[in-house]
């Protein structure tokens, strides 16, 4: 037992010094993580801060100025262009000066004083749907007060009082970077993992490494648990930056997010090695984890809601290790909840490792067969 | 390749030896001849080798299809039918009624409970997106002008959880609305004194069906292209780089610029070959009209391609390693592509600083170009913009890599 230990930790430690003698590796294993958590944390939002618009005032009475005044004051629409003729509308739209256009009737007055209803044009840019439909909301509400404000004094009849759980203002940064504590490490888990064995084989130092006394199973744990602990470090400066550059609060405890992430590191790195099995050089191995990259990041519910895809896609997001993951870290982080709660994520990883780690192994020793 | 123009170069070679012969038959032509049949056996060179692995195909051809299915498909950031869990603590009418606000609007389907403890469970077994709690004073409150309604929604998916915020309190404040409406009116008889009021007709211009497939397809050819050019080519380049055989080429009579055109040719093809199924698949599988003209589409896409490649190509002969160039490549092309180019997320709505990023990237310009192409039309002065900018972008970066591809071993 003692001498299984002393061969896996010096297993270890040729792993490690082969990562780290490399300058360039060393870089590469730190900054970008680093300047993606910064750079995302800040882009990955969905909140609108800044509708420019554009005005098209038929009616020039007193009501649309004072409408006007209420869109201003949210401090979120800005007026870039006043316009003079319905044919301006195209012109900057097309050009995406303007987000919306709104246009105010030549019988606005009339209408709002002989106790009709007025209608008012929203024309928006929906190029990117998601901010126009946003913005069309936003704007909905600033009717709404608006009218609820020409009713007089007592206040609108009915106040709709929004409250959100585990993320009170509703910031798609608290969600993004808990998703990235998980997904950005895994990226380079996957390609570490999957480029191992592939380099020794394309240097022939794999064969080598079969002939010592070493079993498939120890050079795979030899060749797992370095990659584990740089996809935890990676996983931590994520957190770092979450907690202290961003300051979202973390609900859950340290010790569930590890166990869970180190469950998670276990299942990518059986999966990169099991990669890495199979590809018979570098290139192949590193193209081939960047195809299983992709899908697994874009249907892991880091960007978009896993809820929001078909049917189909959402079993298919079953074999998907980061969609536990990111759903475990998610809810240990904002939630507060134990491990316990997360149990139905950490049994769909312990299955994926139980698979990928020992085919990784078998797959060692039978190519050469 | 034209196999009567090969011909006479390799007369006495039949080109299987890679790089060298293309060195000998270099040698026996003159200027712009020698060019020519350089060029052609150099780019034969590179798609036998890019034919010869199998992986290289898998990223060009098979991605691509992936991709375009997953966005397609898989992702999008509609929300329809959301279950929302009301709790009607108020029995009377007035309080039904407010169900009835929210179900015509066809973004939400509210579900009755009878009790908070279960909306609560639901909402927590992720069941239900958002409760909307109708306390037992609601419609006395009402009457007396001051109804409150509690609105709780799930923060752990922001995004989604922002937009059925949105959609139920715009439901609620339109019920409101017509409650008032209707009080104002009965009451108009007595006192002749309705106030009116400002109705919204919002006209969603470019994106009819409102549907996020339609800007997440064009951008697909964004991300496509950037995989292509900027990831594959940098991988394969690299590796020559590293293997050495790169350094056989450099004996040859070969000059950089020639390497680097057969670099691009073979891998120019490819991206064109992914362009391609994207434009069939937005057209026939997920008809997203493209009001623009094929033509522009294609020449922009070109000139995108070739920053692409162009950034490849640095990448590779900067690092000239495997693993760095792979991770520089999806570092500095592909998630920015993904993450800061107006993709996903709106660069109207991030800090200064992080616009500037975005804006420095060819990547936001062919973005914002492809998506007014398909779903605008030709908006010259943007195209001419855009394409100047993309141009611009190429040249330098193809320069560049002229530039750091030098006949020399370190």
């Amino acid at each position: 037992m003692l001498d299984f230990l002393r061969r896996i930790a010096s297993l270890c430690r040729k792993e490690l010094l082969a990562i780290f003698k490399d300058p360039a590796n060393r870089v590469i294993l730190v900054v970008p993580s680093l300047i993606e958590s910064f750079l995302f944390g800040y882009a990955a939002t969905y909140d609108l801060t800044n509708v420019p618009y554009a005005l098209l005032d038929q009616s020039r009475g007193p009501a649309s100025v004072e409408l006007i005044a209420h869109l201003d004051g949210t401090g979120v629409f800005h007026r870039v262009a006043t316009l003079q003729t319905q044919g301006d509308i195209t012109r900057i739209i097309d050009a995406g000066d303007a987000l919306i256009v709104i246009q105010i009737g030549p019988r606005f007055e009339q209408q709002l004083n002989a106790g009709e209803s007025a209608p008012v044009q929203l024309i928006l840019d929906a190029r990117n749907s998601n901010t126009a439909g946003s913005a069309a909301v936003y704007v909905g509400e600033v009717i709404n007060s608006f009218n609820a404000a020409r009713r007089g004094g007592t206040g609108p009849p009915l106040t709709v009082e929004a409250r959100a759980w585990y993320n009170p203002n509703l910031e798609t940064r608290w969600n993004l970077l808990p998703g990235l504590i998980a997904s950005l490490s895994m990226i380079q888990t996957l390609m570490l993992s999957a480029l191992s064995v592939a380099r020794e084989r394309e240097n022939g130092t794999f064969d080598q490494l079969l002939v010592t006394p070493f079993s498939p199973m120890e050079i795979m744990i030899g060749k797992a648990i370095p990659i584990i602990m740089i996809g935890l470090f990676q996983s931590t400066i994520v957190l770092m930056v979450a907690l202290f550059w961003f300051k979202i609060p973390m609900a859950g405890s340290l010790v569930a997010l590890y166990a869970g992430l180190g469950l998670f590191t276990l299942a990518s790195v059986g999966l990169g090695l099991s990669i890495s099995a199979v590809s018979a050089n570098m290139q192949q191995a590193m193209l081939y984890t960047f195809m299983l990259i992709m899908p697994l990041i874009l249907l892991s519910g880091l960007a978009t809601p896993v809820r929001n895809m078909p049917q189909i896609l959402q079993i298919a997001t079953l074999i998907n290790p980061l969609r536990f993951a990111i759903d475990l870290v998610q809810r240990v982080y904002l939630e507060g909840v134990g491990l316990l709660a997360v149990v139905y994520d950490l049994i769909p990883l312990l299955i994926i490792s139980a698979i990928t780690l020992p085919l990784a192994a078998w797959l060692f020793r039978n190519r050469l067969l | 390749m034209n196999e009567t123009g090969m011909a006479p170069a390799d007369k006495d070679d039949k080109g299987n030896k890679e790089g060298n012969n293309e060195a000998r038959s270099g040698k026996g032509s003159k200027g712009n001849k020698g060019f020519w049949s350089r060029l052609i056996s150099l780019t034969r060179k590179e798609i036998r080798q890019l034919l010869r692995d199998r992986s290289n195909l898998a990223i060009g051809i098979g991605l691509p299809i992936v991709l375009i299915l997953i966005f397609g498909y898989g992702l999008s950031l509609d929300v329809r039918n959301a279950p929302v869990a009301v709790v009607l603590e108020d029995p009377s009418p007035m309080a039904a009624d407010v169900v009835a606000g929210l179900e015509l609007s066809s973004y939400i389907s509210p579900i009755i409970v009878t009790s908070m403890h279960d909306a609560q469970r639901l909402i927590l077994a992720r069941e239900v997106d958002a409760i909307v709690q109708v306390p037992s004073d609601f419609s006395r409150r009402l009457a007396a002008g001051n109804a409150q309604v509690q609105l709780l929604v799930h923060g752990s998916e922001a995004s989604r959880a922002l937009i059925i915020r949105g959609y139920v309190s715009g439901a609620l404040g339109q019920w409101a609305q017509r409650q008032a409406d209707r009080g104002m009116a009965m009451r108009a008889g007595v006192d002749n004194a309705t106030p009116g009021s400002v109705t919204l007709i919002e006209r969603m211009w470019f994106n009819s069906a409102n549907t996020s497939t339609w800007y997440l397809v064009p951008g697909l050819i964004v991300l496509i292209m950037t995989l292509v050019g900027a990831f594959l080519t940098a991988m394969v380049m690299a590796r020559e780089w590293e293997r050495g055989t790169l350094e056989a080429l450099f004996v040859s009579p070969v000059r950089p610029s020639e390497i680097l055109l057969a670099k691009i040719i073979p891998y120019f093809a490819i991206g064109m070959l992914g362009l391609g199924m994207c434009l069939l698949a937005a057209r026939f599988l997920f008809e997203v009209p493209t009001h623009g003209s094929l033509l522009i589409i294609l020449f922009s896409s070109m000139l995108y391609l070739l920053v692409a490649l162009g950034i490849g190509l640095v990448i590779s002969s900067v690092t000239k390693n495997q693993f760095l160039a792979s991770q520089l490549a999806l570092i500095s092309s592909f998630m920015p592509a993904l993450m800061l180019s107006g993709f996903l997320f709106d660069l109207r709505n991030v800090p200064a600083v992080i616009y500037l990023v975005g804006k420095a990237l060819p990547a936001t310009y062919f973005m914002e170009l492809i998506r007014t192409l398909f779903l605008a039309g030709n908006v010259w002065p943007l195209i001419f913009k855009n394409c100047a900018i993309l141009a611009g972008y190429a040249v330098v970066l193809l320069g560049l890599a002229r530039f750091v591809t030098q006949k020399k071993l370190d």
